[in-house]
């Protein structure tokens, strides 16, 4: 029972972390991409259909991941390349992502899927108890450990993530100092559209197996508030999509034993407890404002 | 020292007729310049003189339309700051470039190979930097580091690409007087190792005390090319401002009436981390009295104006006084209401909002306290134009603001014009108090002098001035009495003309009376 309620929670989780990930380095960067939800849904269908149309599912983690990136590109053209508002850039990508999906996916509805199958690590996955909940997942899991292990060595350990943050926190004088800024930023934004492609593709390949339409249902703006309430460190987002996984799964479960609490308190605890957690993770001001991009959301126009 | 060095005798850098437009403006026109090695080479000018455009165009940060550079003898064209860096041009800018989230060493590191393992950075750039008495902390954050220490880190950044050349644009302009004298001392083991330095400033007196040769820009040209130490400071300033700047006109005898302003047992925690907390401020400002407010940035001078205009209200009405009443707790119109007015440290944005016109900034910061000249109609509170913009001409007038057109958005002023119109703006109402945060940072000398003299001439009239400032200069040209501010607290006022330099300088390392008195030795040690 625990053990089966564990992996719903960690199903629950996975594409959080994935897409709160991916926006974490696009704002690290000083980039504001509202679009996730919209990068997420597109990344679902595009996994849904290179999964039926070739058959293999692992093709279809792929389509989500190139699917997510390519409409990503399209932000980073409006924003980077035009200089549009990013907020407002960012809904409209949201917007057009869920209709697009629907349009890309409407001779999908209904069709059933194939689930991801799981890679199972010999040996290990024997463990009793922890075997099957961390060895014996699919592909999306290890990716987003994976990612966040990787992220945060990247953005605190590797040059170039410190050339990242340095955009992040002054695009001029990264300018001045010669960083290519436009550029890093595509890669950023690119990035983070590549990670809510592969969350979308969890969604459709994984936690449903199939293509609904809306199915991100909200995801993706949870992985923004992540990021910020995370005050943008990878470990903190990591534990914050598993508190709001946890809870939200929890909370179904008590819904289920009919315990005497109003459904719709029940529903609501997930975004508070995280809310709760993560500003006392967070309490240390000095510390948010050190890890908070001082250049999020301001367009760059180098002045030559 | 003093080996007078000839532009033609193998000269490490040489430009020559070198141009810069902007549009049809030219920023730079035809500007000849040579740096020999191991000279401290001045560049003189007031803003926007073309010192910045000039430099960047050095640094490859901008590309010029004509001219050439030559680097030892060869033509280069310098397509970025990398490939400056590559020959050997070192920069210190003025804004600091600098990433206030990132570490010392992180900040270094990003200037140089980036195979360099950050420790590594870290322990050189320590070992340089107290070689050159520039000691720094490399794990420290930018954000909690001084001003000096600031530009100390881009001091060593420039060091450890050991350049042949160093720009430093205006380097003195956020230091202590000690603070100064250590940087000349550094200035001077880079000219014995044989590096050639280009100083940027409009401070005579510096130049001429360290400076082998000058290079005076005026409107883009060049208009002197000399040795500041054969030169008086009034034949440099001509060269620079084209004819002689007006000196400031004051009486030596003022009678002081009633105070009008004050404070008692001022205490602000700190809103932000960055921010600094007002301990226990007490100061009285008389009518007809300007007390100037000395300090190096970032001790508080902010928070003081900001609590002082009502920006943010204080807990303790009675801390602060205007005109006999308590208004600690009263927001900046009704402090406005009073007859108190306000002029922040800010340009665009605070003190005027770039993108809208002259009038239209006028009546926002006046709609409360001219309600009934500027709005009709009661509760309607119609813009009247009319009014508003015969208000701005006349401001414009009064303070000879030059600008294009009847009506101009705030942004498409000069610098110094606009700052004349934001000082006049408050002046036209003929404040009881006036409260000024840097009133000619960044402004060209003219402006400078005409917004002085207004500062003085409205004490004169009976008012009560308090003036925020950095610049020694004008503290010492305007105040009656002078109270230095370090690290939130306020020394007692003093009159200017009891205050030399050396311990207005003591004072901004927080250096106070009372251990001022056991010697200057301590307060040479704790002034680094």
């Amino acid at each position: 029972m625990i053990e089966a309620i564990l992996l719903t929670i960690i199903t629950a989780a996975t594409p959080l972390v994935i897409a709160a990930m991916g926006e974490l380095v696009t704002e690290r960067a000083g980039v504001l991409n509202l679009g996730v939800e919209g990068m997420m849904i597109i990344g679902a269908v595009c996994a849904f259909a290179g999964s039926y149309l070739t058959g293999v599912p692992l093709f279809g983690v792929l389509a989500g991941i190139l699917g997510g990136a390519l409409f990503s590109l399209l932000f980073g053209f409006l924003t980077l390349t035009l200089v549009t508002n990013q907020v407002a850039t960012g809904l409209a990508l949201t917007l057009l992502g869920l209709g697009l999906s629907g349009q890309l996916g409407e001779s999908f509805v209904g069709i059933p899927g194939v689930k991801l199958a799981p890679i199972v690590f010999p040996v290990l996955s024997e463990i009793p108890f922890v075997g099957p909940l961390l060895f014996r997942q699919d592909i999306t899991f290890y990716l987003s450990i994976a990612l966040v292990i990787g992220v945060n060595w990247f953005l605190f350990r590797s040059r170039t993530g410190l050339k990242l943050r340095a955009i992040g926190d002054n695009h001029g004088s990264a300018h001045a100092l010669g960083i290519s800024v436009i550029r890093t930023r595509y890669l950023a934004v690119m990035f983070g559209g590549a990670c809510a492609g592969l969350a979308g593709a969890q969604l459709s390949l994984v936690y449903t197996p199939q293509w609904v339409e809306n199915m991100s249902a909200g995801r993706g703006w949870i992985a923004l508030a992540l990021v910020v309430f995370a005050s943008w460190r990878p470990w903190r987002v990591l534990a914050g999509g598993y508190i709001f996984g946890a809870v939200g799964i929890l909370q179904l479960h008590a819904q289920a034993f009919g315990i005497g609490v109003p459904s719709q308190f029940l529903s609501m605890l997930p975004y508070a407890v995280t809310i709760v957690v993560l500003i006392i993770i967070s309490h240390n001001r000095r510390t948010t404002l050190i890890n908070t991009p001082a250049c999020l959301g301001k367009p760059f126009v180098p002045d030559r | 020292m003093s080996d007078a060095r000839g532009p033609e005798a193998g000269s490490l850098l040489k430009v020559r007729s070198l141009t810069k437009y902007f549009g049809t403006f030219a920023a730079c026109n035809g500007i000849d310049l040579s740096i020999g090695p191991g000279e401290i080479h001045a560049l003189l000018g007031e803003n926007g003189a073309g010192k910045s455009t000039l430099v960047k165009m050095l640094f490859g940060v901008l590309q010029p339309s004509e001219g050439r550079i030559f680097w030892d003898g060869r033509p280069v064209s310098i397509a970025s700051p990398g490939e400056a860096r590559t020959l050997g041009i070192g920069m210190v800018f003025q804004h600091f470039s600098l990433f206030e989230a990132l570490t010392v060493a992180e900040n270094i590191a990003l200037s140089l190979d980036p195979k360099i393992p950050l420790a590594r950075i870290a322990t050189e750039a320590e070992s340089l930097s107290k070689a050159y008495g520039l000691p720094l902390d490399p794990y420290a954050h930018v954000a909690d580091l001084s001003v000096g220490e600031r530009q100390r880190i881009e001091i060593v950044r420039a060091l450890l690409q050991n350049p042949k050349l160093i720009i430093l644009d205006e380097p003195t302009s956020v230091l202590t007087p000690q603070e100064a004298d250590k940087l000349f001392e550094t200035l001077f083991k880079l000219k014995a190792e044989g590096r050639s330095v280009l100083y940027i400033s409009h401070r005579l007196e510096e130049v001429q005390r360290i400076c082998d040769r000058a290079t005076v820009l005026r409107h883009g040209k060049v208009t002197g090319d000399c040795d500041p130490r054969q030169e008086t400071p009034a034949s440099l300033a001509r060269m620079m401002v084209g004819s002689d700047v007006a000196g400031v006109q004051r009486d030596a005898t003022t009678d002081l009436g009633p105070a009008l302003v004050e404070v008692r047992a001022l205490s602000v925690a700190a809103r932000t981390p960055f921010a600094v907390p007002l301990r226990d401020i007490a100061l009285d400002v008389r009518a007809g009295e300007v007390l100037a407010i000395a300090g190096v940035a970032g001790n508080g001078q902010g928070e003081l104006f900001d609590a002082l205009s009502g920006e943010y209200p204080v807990g303790d009405d009675e801390a602060i006084r205007l005109c006999g009443k308590a208004v600690g707790r009263t927001g900046i119109n009704g402090r406005r209401l009073l007859g108190a007015g306000f002029v922040p440290e800010e340009r665009h944005g605070h003190a005027a909002v770039s993108d809208m016109t002259l009038s239209d900034n006028l009546l926002l910061s006046r709609s409360q306290s001219d309600r009934g000249s500027f709005l009709a109609g009661g509760l309607l509170s119609v813009i009247r134009h009319d009014a508003i913009r015969a208000t701005a001409r006349r401001i414009c007038a009064a303070m000879d603001v030059r600008k294009s057109g009847e009506d101009p958005a705030a942004g498409s002023l000069s610098g110094g014009n606009l700052q004349k119109f934001i000082i006049g703006r408050e002046l036209d109402r003929k404040p009881a108090v006036l409260v000024v945060n840097q009133p000619t940072w960044g402004v060209d000398a003219g402006a400078a002098s005409r917004i002085r003299q207004a500062l003085i001439d409205l004490a004169r009239a009976g008012s009560a001035v308090i003036v925020i400032s950095q610049d020694l200069d004008e503290i010492f040209e305007v105040a009656t009495n002078i109270a230095v501010i370090s690290e939130g607290r306020l020394s007692k006022p003093y009159p200017a003309g009891d205050l030399t330099l050396e311990r207005i300088g003591l004072l901004m390392g927080g250096i106070h009376d009372s251990t001022a008195h056991s010697g200057t030795n301590a307060g040479g040690a704790h002034a680094h």
